[in-house]
């Protein structure tokens, strides 16, 4: 009943279906040739791509997908371009492995490289511990300073990036601050007047009647690790205690915390992660970032 | 033209046009899912994947209640300057325990696939708790909260026996085992009171793995009296991308190319 | 067909039904409420318990007022609930714009509402959330609205089934409030577009079942002997979105008591099932319901026929079939095997023109009343929402040819491609469509003020410039930073380099979500004062605008099928 009769458009002079709902009308115009060939195209290069690549898959039991004339795999395709990578770096990656330093500071090229390879490798890996340009966070070491809790020639830089510290590989930097407190090998107050000594070290608070009393305690539990003077020891991690550089922090709160605690923090071995010429590279990088220590 | 008239059967019948909608729309889905489910290219052949424990189901349930996927992706792309930045390329393998999965399909943050061992425990405290104490530039929310709020694990069983209902191979020993295992992996020096327990964490999920060492156990959060909900979403960040063994992958297999 | 006394035993019986259906629900809840060990989950029980107590008020009330007054008029249209939809779909839309505005300062001032302690408003929580209520809440209201009406007029005959619209309009709100208040108390099934836990997808799916069943029936009893092309559109949009929801959300509850759920696939299986729900919720609720809308509204608006009904045949039935097969254009190369790949990038490419199709039917409809672009600022929001939907289903097949997609997958190219359609099409055809309704509905000559519409197009349009722009600025640029190689053949830039690079881009996508909020906001205002009854002085009264409210006899005339 409300098929109404076919009619002309005025204003665009086409026929119109005859249906009408609510006063809507449909023109009759054809599929505009434009479009129908473009559609008709992307069929067409569809059925070409199918030809070429993995398509489409195979009923159960009737084997897998039609793989395609190209024989394309993303996987073969990315391992042989990081194999091409690779190669192309392989040469003087070695070089730089079997490079002293002297060498490579004297290389140009050579040195070049490595901290190419060095900045790239460290943002990604390194940087979310110990900052952006080895600046560092409490609780994470700044490798832009000549302070080494293990060292800092090149050897042993690499030494321990490679193995990290604290971690269960054999070659990894290892030792283990007691945790005084929680331990309860010290009270309370002993931790409290031997964080007051320790301040004294590095000129941060006067000696006082407390800070004696914690040196007693400091010469009997801690000078096996930081030494007599407080100057640390490498060998063992500890940091030295007299100077102005503190992994953690140095208000008193802090100190008391890490005595109670111990912390004893980790990093990752990334011999287990990245390549050695890498590593090699990470280490040149880290030493020059802080001019390193020639001496050891 | 006769060809459009004829389209008028489904103009003037209302069910005939739902059941040609429902048919026409049925199909693609039907040829597209269906052959993942037997074709035999569609998972790799790896040695390693094992299922989570508990303590790693509930740190990753956490970390979907977070919604973590809207930010990190957890797929390296077999393309050149992924597979260096993050690691191997991912594999349907390594997800196959994963209901759902969480791939994700945004990489506001870095992908995640591989992120198992890259970090120390303490500096993912550092970074969940406040992520731009460690890295000034991020943008990742900070989640204080989980510091120290306790692991609400008391469903962690029923967890795992639904798990097992849609096909992941908990055993018997791993569902009774549940809660204490999820105790275990937190403290290494863990000693129940008044319970049986067997320690047997690690053989468990090592033989379901067919690896050693694939279960990390330690106070993830510095605090072993407790279970925090950080010691669980640490130690699930902890594993991740770390089963699969790459030493034996075949990536020359034709059910393993892509 | 029927007397008026079966009918009006009809009616009671929709009631009846109604009612039982609520009272179900109200009984589990209490049920939640009172034993689930899971807080969250009884805290969903309380909230669903409310509702179900205000639900059978609402259901006693309602039969109270059968006897005296035409609740249920057969020969009258259900307008009512028509307004409902509007108001609801206005609120919705400005919360969920809010939210992406949050969700934006979020990323732009990483400190921006968040409370540490709390986590309730962290991103990945308000992510969903903002996702959901854009597309769900606000468009999802759209929908309903604008269908209930459309079918009603087309098919010429008052909805079908009594309480049930009823039903379906506010067990519909109650599966939003339930969601939303789901994603920020940390009740998520993980899935995006599909977060909602087992429960409430299957609150969802009864929900969706009666709107399918109103709508069928309304258009059974239709006196129109033709389905009209936006009834296809919306059909295949219920149809097919009840099949995504009910696959995709296939899950097995840890235990009835518990909020929490496992999905029934894993991996690669689920990866594909997740989009080829995700990618079909933008082709079925996002494409095929928003040109239902289009189809109507606009030949209605502009007083033109549809350009051509061979074209509407043909990129119907082509759109529909061929939008199914793309989405592993969200999976490239993933772990997903590459025929897959194949299947939905060449699909895709194969969207280009039906997808066009559309476009070029409302677009052409205007041939001869072009000059309508100039004087009713309605009719131009629905034109340039066609062009930015031209826009986005040109970007989307290019952005599924794999090459382009290694780069843009994972950045704010997307994010820009969403937005277009998002912004540009869904937005706009939704806001012409509720100006349309505002005015109809209300039954007035015209709107409150046609330049506060012009005022909202402007902002609105500036914002969805500034937010693509600079999306495709900083998405580009994180894909090919993330790329990029130093001389000596390392990786150039690290991955927070890229986070700061986006600053800028950030600060101007949240500067154009701003805009895009307060244009929302002028047009609620706008719609307020309208649907009081209200024109602003000054303005000349001659526009155009034609109405809608004609009530033809349509009572007497006998149903087609
Ligand atoms: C998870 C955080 C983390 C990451 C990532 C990390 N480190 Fe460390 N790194 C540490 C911590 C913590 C220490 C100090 C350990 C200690 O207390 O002895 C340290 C110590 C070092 C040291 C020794 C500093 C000294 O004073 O002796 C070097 C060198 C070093 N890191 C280099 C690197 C390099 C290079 C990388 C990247 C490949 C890296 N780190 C990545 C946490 C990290
Ligand atoms: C077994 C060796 C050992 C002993 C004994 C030891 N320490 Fe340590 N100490 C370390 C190591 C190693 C570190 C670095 C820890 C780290 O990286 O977490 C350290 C770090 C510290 C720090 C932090 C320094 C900073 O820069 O923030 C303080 C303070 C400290 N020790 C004080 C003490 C005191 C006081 C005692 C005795 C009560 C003591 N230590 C005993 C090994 C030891
Ligand atoms: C707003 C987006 C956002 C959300 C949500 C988010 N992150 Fe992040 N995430 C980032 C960004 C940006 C970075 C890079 C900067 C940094 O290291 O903080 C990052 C870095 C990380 C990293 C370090 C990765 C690496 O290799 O350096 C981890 C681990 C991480 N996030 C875990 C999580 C977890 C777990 C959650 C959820 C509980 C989460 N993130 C939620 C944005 C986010
Ligand atoms: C103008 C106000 C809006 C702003 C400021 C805004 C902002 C945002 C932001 C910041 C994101 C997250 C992007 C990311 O993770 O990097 C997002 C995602 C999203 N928004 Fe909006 N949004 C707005 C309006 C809308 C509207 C109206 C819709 C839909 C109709 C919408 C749909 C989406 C979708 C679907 C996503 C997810 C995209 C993806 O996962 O790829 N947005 N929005
Ligand atoms: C022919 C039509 C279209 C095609 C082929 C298409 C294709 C694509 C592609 C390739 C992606 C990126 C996937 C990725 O890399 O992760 C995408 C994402 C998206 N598109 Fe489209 N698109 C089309 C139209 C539209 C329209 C009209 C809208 C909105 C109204 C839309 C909404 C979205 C959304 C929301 C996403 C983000 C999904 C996510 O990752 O969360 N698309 N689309
Ligand atoms: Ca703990
Ligand atoms: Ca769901
Ligand atoms: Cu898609």
């Amino acid at each position: 009943m409300s098929d109404h009769e076919k009619e002309i458009d005025e204003a665009t002079g086409v026929e119109t279906t005859g249906h009408e709902w609510d006063g809507i009308r449909e023109l009759n115009n054809p599929l505009p040739r434009w479009w129908l060939y473009i559609f008709y195209a992307s069929i067409a290069w569809a059925f070409v791509y199918w030809i070429l690549m993995p398509a489409w898959p195979a009923l159960p039991g009737m084997g897998t997908n039609t793989p395609g004339i190209r024989n394309h795999s993303d996987r073969d395709l990315v391992a042989a371009s990081v194999q091409e990578l690779r190669d192309a770096r392989a040469e003087t990656g070695q070089a730089l492995i079997n490079a002293s330093l002297d060498e490579i500071l004297s290389d140009q090229s050579l040195r070049q490289f490595a901290m190419a390879a060095g900045e790239s490798a460290f943002g990604d890996n390194c940087a979310t511990c110990h900052g952006a340009g080895g600046q560092g966070f409490p609780g994470y070491p700044t490798l832009a300073d000549d302070v080494w809790l293990w060292g800092g020639s090149l050897d042993e830089i690499q030494h321990t990036i490679t193995y990290g510290v604290r971690q269960d590989n054999l070659e990894t930097r290892f030792s283990m601050m007691p945790a005084f407190g929680r331990d309860q090998i010290l009270s309370s107050e002993e931790i409290r007047a031997v964080a007051h000594y320790v301040r004294t070290l590095s000129g941060l608070e006067e000696a006082s009647e407390e800070s004696h009393h914690g040196q007693e305690i400091f010469e009997f539990q801690c000078v096996s690790c930081h030494t007599e003077a407080g100057t640390g020891d490498q060998l063992q991690g500890a940091p030295d205690l007299t100077d102005r550089d503190w992994l953690y922090g140095s208000d008193l709160e802090t100190v008391i915390n890490t005595v109670y605690n111990a912390r004893n923090s980790a990093m990752p071995a990334w011999g287990e992660r990245l390549d050695e010429a890498t590593i090699k590279a990470l280490a040149v990088y880290v030493y020059s970032l802080s001019g390193g220590e020639t001496n050891s | 033209m006769a060809l459009f008239d004829k389209h008028a059967v489904f103009e003037k019948h209302s069910l005939l046009l739902t059941v040609g909608i429902l048919v026409v729309v049925a199909i693609g889905g039907i040829i597209e899912i269906a052959p993942l489910f037997y074709m035999s290219n569609t998972i790799e052949r790896v040695n390693g994947m094992r299922p989570y424990t508990p303590l790693e189901l509930a740190g990753r349930e956490i970390y979907v209640r977070e919604g973590c996927y809207v930010c990190h992706s957890q797929m390296v792309r077999p393309l050149r300057d992924e597979v260096e930045r993050y690691g191997h390329y991912s594999l349907a393998a390594e997800s196959m325990y994963d209901h759902p999965f969480q791939w994700g399909s945004k990489r506001t943050g870095p992908d995640l696939a591989r992120v198992g061992g890259k970090y120390s425990d303490e500096w993912h405290m550092d970074h969940m708790a406040d992520p731009r104490s460690v890295v000034p530039e991020s943008i990742m929310p900070p989640y204080e909260f989980m510091v120290d709020r306790p692991l609400d694990y008391s469903m962690i069983s029923e967890t795992m026996a639904a798990m097992r209902v849609v096909g992941v191979p908990y055993t018997d020993a791993m569902i009774e085992n549940a809660d204490l295992d999820l105790r275990a992996q937190a403290d290494p020096d863990f000693y129940p009171e008044n319970v049986e327990y067997d320690y047997g964490l690690e053989d468990r999920y090592n033989e379901a793995s067919g690896r050693e060492g694939t279960v990390n156990v330690r106070v993830f959060d510095g605090v072993p009296e407790e279970v925090t909900e950080m010691d669980a979403l640490i130690a699930y960040l902890q594993m991740l991308g770390t089963l699969v063994d790459f030493d034996t992958y075949e990536a020359g297999d034709l059910q393993n190319r892509r | 067909m029927a007397s008026s006394t079966i009918q009006k035993m009809g009616i009671d019986f929709s009631v009846l039904t109604v009612g039982l259906f609520v009272g179900v629900f109200t009984l589990l809840a209490l049920l939640v409420a009172a034993w689930s060990p899971d807080p969250l989950f009884e805290i969903h029980g309380w909230i669903s318990l409310l509702m179900g107590i205000v639900a059978i008020a609402a259901v006693c009330f309602w039969a109270a007022g059968l006897k005296r007054s035409k609740v249920f008029d057969p020969s009258a249209y259900e307008d009512t609930l028509i307004k409902w939809g509007v108001g609801v779909s206005m609120f919705w839309g400005v919360v969920g714009i809010l939210v992406g505005f949050v969700i934006a300062m979020q990323l732009t001032f990483p400190n921006f509402l968040y409370f540490p302690e709390y986590g309730f408003l962290n991103f990945g929580r308000l992510r969903p959330l903002h996702t959901s209520a854009v597309i769900f809440a606000f468009g999802g209201n759209v929908l309903l609205a604008t269908s209930f009406h459309v079918v009603q007029r087309t098919c010429r005959t008052r909805i079908a089934g009594g309480m049930w619209p009823w039903f379906v309009f506010w067990g519909y709100q109650a599966f939003i409030v339930l969601a939303a208040t789901g994603y920020v108390m940390g009740v998520t099934a993980g899935r995006e577009y599909a977060e909602p836990e087992w429960y409430v997808d299957l609150w969802l799916t009864i929900v969706w079942v009666a709107y399918l069943l109103v709508f069928l029936g309304t258009i059974w009893k239709r006196k129109e002997p033709h389905i009209y092309v936006a009834n296809w559109f919306y059909l295949a949009f219920i149809v097919t979105i009840a099949m995504l929801h009910i696959v995709n959300n296939l899950a097995v509850p840890i235990s009835p008591l518990s909020s929490q759920s496992v999905s029934l696939m894993s991996g690669v299986q689920d990866a594909l099932t997740q989009w080829w729900y995700g990618h079909n919720a933008v082709g079925f609720f996002l494409t095929a319901g928003f040109l239902a809308i289009m189809y109507y509204y606009i030949p209605k608006r502009a007083e033109r026929p549809v350009f051509s009904y061979r074209l509407s045949i043909v990129h119907f039935w082509a759109l529909i079939f061929i939008y199914i097969w793309a989405g592993p254009h969200h999976l490239h190369y993933t772990a997903l095997p590459q025929w897959a790949q194949t299947l939905g990038m060449t699909f895709s490419i194969m969207l280009w023109m039906p997808s066009w199709g559309g476009m070029i039917n409302g677009l052409m409809t205007l041939s001869g009343a072009w000059d309508k672009l100039r004087t009713d600022p309605v009719i131009r929001m629905m034109v340039v929402s066609l062009a930015f939907y031209g826009m986005s289903t040109f970007e989307g097949p290019l952005m599924s040819v794999r090459a382009v997609n290694s780069l843009s997958h994972y950045t704010d190219w997307t994010i820009g491609h969403v937005h277009s359609g998002a912004l540009g099409w869904v937005g706009f055809i939704s806001f012409g469509a509720l100006y349309c309704l505002a005015q109809w509905m209300w039954k007035r000559d015209r709107l409150y003020s046609a330049k506060l519409v012009e005022w909202h197009f402007w902002t609105a349009t500036i914002g969805i410039v500034l937010y693509i722009t600079s999306m495709w600025v900083s998405g580009i640029m994180e894909g090919l930073m993330w790329r990029a190689y130093n001389e000596f053949g390392f990786l150039e830039y690290t991955f927070v380099e890229t986070v700061e690079a986006k600053h800028i881009s950030y600060i101007i996508r949240s500067l154009g979500g701003l805009l895009y909020l307060v244009g929302a906001l002028i047009m609620s205002f706008n719609v307020f004062m309208t649907a009081k009854g209200k024109t602003r002085k000054g303005e000349d009264d001659h526009v155009h605008a034609p109405t809608n409210d004609g009530l033809p006899a349509f009572a007497e005339a006998t149903p087609a099928e």
